[in-house]
């Protein structure tokens, strides 16, 4: 052993350390988890390139009117495939979604994690999931059978109660105008209730998510913020929503990347327009990428075909590019952790 | 004329129980908090020492299976009447808790404000109360130039004094503490113990403490707490800090402060 005074003593070499584990058993899990995680990573890269394959002839003819442009037309030698139209109306009902769903599910979250008693904050936890696992089917046929025609009744009574108070609708305000100057009708068809599907949709994984965030929260936190006199409001809004923001941020990104590729249930609701709308919400036109290659791939032409999954690719990478940010964003802000 | 320097409030307590679902945990207990003392509560782990702290200022009844009967009273005015919004209960009783836990999104500055801005007031002297909030916790020369950092770049000990900053802005009238040093390190408890010594000129305390030795420091009076096997805890003895830790009169006092049990 060296002296401790001396500052210029030799150290000894360095070892080589075990990073991997050492029983069998822990062998054999470190390898299960290992492909386990590879086989995903393996699965999606496939995908990718297969997708990429078949839309490289796409790419090619159509350039990037692709995404912008906005005909579609399958006819020998006139082809042209864009999907501007569908790329928008796949952001719009998301946006829509999120305004409907994020209040709902934080609301949801709050009422769970801090105010039910806990056998009803079972129920309504279990109630939530539930809803997650709703096929996307039962939803769509659920919008068009069930909220279509609530709406529908809804807007005409409201629209016939202020024709008689206050005289016609004035259309000036833009997202709730048609673009031919109509008078809306029914909303059956358009974005509005395709955006209040997205919402249903995404309600559960943004209310779990949040619950989660809510669970880790220090309560000494919040019970400081109420001894210093803060009401349940001013303690929600001041200090638990500013400090699972970057939680909740995650959660509603994950939502939307479920939103974004939502086929069967926007299918049934979403009257597919291939005209751009860009946001007259409330009529009867909308786009939505995935239900695009629903509607379009059944008697596809070979080359509508590559044009459809090039359409999905488009939608695979945006989806990507959504839970990747998610994922950033979940694991930054959450400074609470820390200690 | 009112003074405000001096305008602490004194806290009582008459037969204060306190159940959890069908557990009896408290009983009867009556103590007295005359304004300007620290008062300590000691006693062994589990016998209701936070438990009653947080029935000073209402935090109790946060806790869904929490049940309660008795009095406390501020200035004569029991704060669980009917008609008292348990709001204005801690906006004159403050509370510190045992770990720092400062707002974490917030900066310093908005951590002392925070008590401000939870319960919406309006017209005050931003700078000016930071910096007498933060004189008053001993913590101001240490953060004066870093206002605007966040709350969580302080060390463990800063940061405790940051939250009683926080609760001082609010100029409550008495101080509640669960162990507010029991996190912390020799030096940063230190300042704290002369941060209460400080503090009770203008404000009355109860600090709820491990240490046998902070209770002597700090404290005028101190209360012992005892819940023996299964029954509820109850105030074994109370007094001088001095008469409860040199001359007890309870056997089971005398035992506790000088480490026999507990
Ligand atoms: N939220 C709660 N629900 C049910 N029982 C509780 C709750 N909080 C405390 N108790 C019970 O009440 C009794 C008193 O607890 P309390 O936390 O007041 O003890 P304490 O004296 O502060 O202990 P310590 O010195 O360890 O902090 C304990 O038996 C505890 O199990
Ligand atoms: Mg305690």
């Amino acid at each position: 052993m060296s002296d401790i005074q001396d500052v210029t003593a030799e150290v000894p070499a360095r070892r080589q350390l075990r990073t991997k584990p050492f029983s069998l058993a822990d062998r054999l899990f470190y390898g299960i988890t290992k492909s386990a995680s590879s086989i995903s990573v393996i699965l999606v890269a496939a995908i990718l390139l297969f997708l990429l394959s078949q839309s490289f002839a796409t790419f090619q003819t159509q350039g990037f009117d692709f995404i912008t442009g906005s005909q579609w037309n399958n006819a020998k030698g006139h082809e042209v495939f864009q999907i501007g139209p569908m790329l928008w109306g796949s952001v719009l009902i998301s946006i829509l979604g999120i305004i409907g769903g994020v209040p709902m599910a934080i609301a949801a979250a709050y009422f769970i994690e801090f105010m039910a008693p806990k056998p009803i904050a079972k129920v309504a936890t279990v109630l939530v999931d539930l809803l997650a696992a709703m096929p996307s089917i039962v939803i769509g046929l659920w919008g068009l059978y069930v909220l279509t025609p609530v709406v529908a009744h809804w807007g005409s009574l409201l629209y016939g109660l202020h024709h008689v108070s206050m005289g016609p609708v004035n259309f000036d305000i833009p997202i709730f105008a048609m673009s031919d100057g109509s008078v809306p009708s029914t909303f059956s068809g358009s974005p509005f209730i395709a955006g209040w599907i997205v919402a249903v949709m995404i309600v559960p994984i943004i209310t779990s998510v949040t619950r989660e965030i809510f669970s880790q929260m220090d309560r000494d936190l919040i019970n400081s913020a109420l001894a210093l006199g803060g009401s349940r409001s001013s303690v929600f809004m001041r200090v638990i929503l500013p400090t699972a923001s970057g939680g909740v941020t995650g959660g509603v990104l994950l939502g939307l990347g479920r939103a974004l590729g939502e086929t069967v249930a926007i299918f049934y609701v979403l009257n597919l327009v291939s005209d751009i709308n860009w946001f007259n919400i409330l009529q009867s036109k909308g786009g939505s990428v995935a239900s695009l290659v629903l509607q379009k791939f059944g008697e596809g032409t070979p080359n509508e075909i590559k044009a459809l999954m090039a359409a999905g690719l488009v939608l695979f990478v945006l989806t990507l590019l959504v839970n990747w940010l998610a994922a950033v964003i979940v694991n930054r802000a959450q400074p609470w952790r820390k200690i | 004329m009112e003074n405000i320097a001096t305008s602490a409030s004194h806290l009582r307590s008459e037969d204060v129980n306190v159940w959890f679902g069908e557990r009896h945990v408290l009983k009867n207990v009556s103590l007295n908090f005359p304004s300007n003392q620290v008062t300590a509560l000691i006693g062994p782990s589990g016998c209701g020492k936070s438990t009653f702290l947080r029935t000073l200022n209402r935090m109790h009844e946060l806790i869904p299976s929490a049940g309660f009967a008795g009095k406390v009273l501020l200035d004569g005015h029991d704060i669980y009447d009917h008609d008292v919004d348990p709001v204005d209960v801690r906006l004159n009783i403050g509370m510190v808790f045992q770990k720092p836990n400062p707002f974490p999104t917030m900066s310093i500055r908005e951590n002392v404000l925070s008590g401000l801005k939870l319960t919406g007031r309006r017209g005050y002297n931003a700078a000016e109360l930071v910096e007498t909030s933060l004189r008053r916790a001993s913590i101001w020369n240490e953060v004066k130039d870093r206002l605007n950092d966040p709350a969580l770049s302080l060390s463990g000990g800063q940061q405790q004094r940051l939250c009683i900053a926080r609760s001082l802005a609010m100029d409550p009238e008495v101080l509640l503490m669960d162990e507010p040093c029991s996190a912390l390190d020799p030096g940063s408890t230190r300042r704290i113990e002369e941060t209460i010594t400080e503090l009770s000129d203008s404000m009355t305390i109860v600090i709820v403490t491990h240490n046998m030795q902070q209770a002597q420091r700090v404290s005028h009076q101190t209360a012992f707490f005892l819940a023996e096997d299964g029954n509820p805890g109850r105030v074994v003895e109370f007094g001088k800090t001095d008469d409860v830790f040199n001359s007890p009169i309870d056997p089971r006092t005398n035992d506790y402060v000088n480490g026999h049990f507990g």
